[in-house]
């Protein structure tokens, strides 16, 4: 565990160098030089539930139709384990949102016919925050919300 | 750099359950290294997952996403010997795929 986070950190330190040298300096612009088709800037800048929501173009509303699935207490805020289910009718997309994270969107999942809407993943918690599964199904943002305490932040330590 | 993936795919009543394990550094471009100098962000940014040739699941993922991030999804319609396969790109245009069968 530490021998890799120590690789991963000279790697992310190698890699600081690298782009310093050929960029001079433009780091900041760097940081979103070839964003994915389709990545949505603004929306993953946010910095508030509020904020996302406007994106969306919604007015959220809670909802036992969706509901998030994580643990009371993570000893560990970089590995949260978090999962989405809604059993709203034509979900289109589900997500997840982390109050007090720095950005507060931390993924999103656009749903086809064919999937079902149940994810799960493990994300980053900055610190103790509400965690918000958001479900979107027609023109509706429904949520559900869950306090997830965290006794180690997330952010590296 | 190499960023192999780990995944699975298992029939679980009428859906077919996927589950990934991918490698990837996940910086958030918040954090600085021994040197003061800061990480540059490197995040996978967008995720596919196909059931054969057909796309069941996209994602958009931020900076919050773990480490070597793990995915699960499930999707109605497949079944055994159907091929699965889940590709993502990152902020830096790196990208990787992997598939599976259903078992």
């Amino acid at each position: 565990m530490n021998s890799s986070r120590r690789q991963i950190m000279q790697l992310g330190a190698g890699a600081a160098v690298a782009s310093l040298a050929t960029s001079a300096g433009l780091l900041p612009t760097l940081a979103h030089a070839a964003d994915a088709p389709g990545w949505n800037v603004p929306l993953f800048e946010a910095k508030s539930f509020a904020e996302v929501a406007k994106i969306w173009g919604g007015t959220p509303t809670e909802s036992t139709d969706v509901s998030i699935i994580g643990p009371d207490i993570a000893e560990n805020g970089a590995v949260v384990p978090v999962g989405v289910k809604s059993g709203a009718v034509g979900v289109t997309m589900l997500a997840v949102v982390v109050e007090k994270n720095p950005t507060v969107l931390a993924a999103t999942f656009n749903m086809t016919d064919a999937a079902v809407p149940n994810v799960a993943t493990r994300v980053k918690m900055a610190q103790t925050s509400n965690v918000y599964a958001v479900a979107k199904a027609g023109d509706k943002l429904l949520f559900s919300k869950k306090e997830i305490k965290v006794t180690l932040g997330g952010c590296g330590g | 750099m190499a960023f192999p993936m780990r995944m699975r795919a298992n029939i679980e009543g009428d859906a077919v359950v996927v589950r990934v394990l991918m490698t990837h550094p996940e910086e958030t471009g918040l954090l600085k290294d021994k040197a003061g100098q800061v990480i540059p962000a490197h995040f996978i940014q967008s995720v596919t997952c196909k059931s054969g040739d057909k796309t069941v699941l996209t994602c958009d993922w931020g900076t919050a996403i773990s480490k070597n991030p793990f995915l699960e999804f499930r999707f109605k319609g497949g079944k055994t010997g159907d091929k699965v396969t889940v590709s993502w790109i990152d902020n830096k245009g790196d990208t990787s795929t992997a598939d599976t069968t259903v078992s």
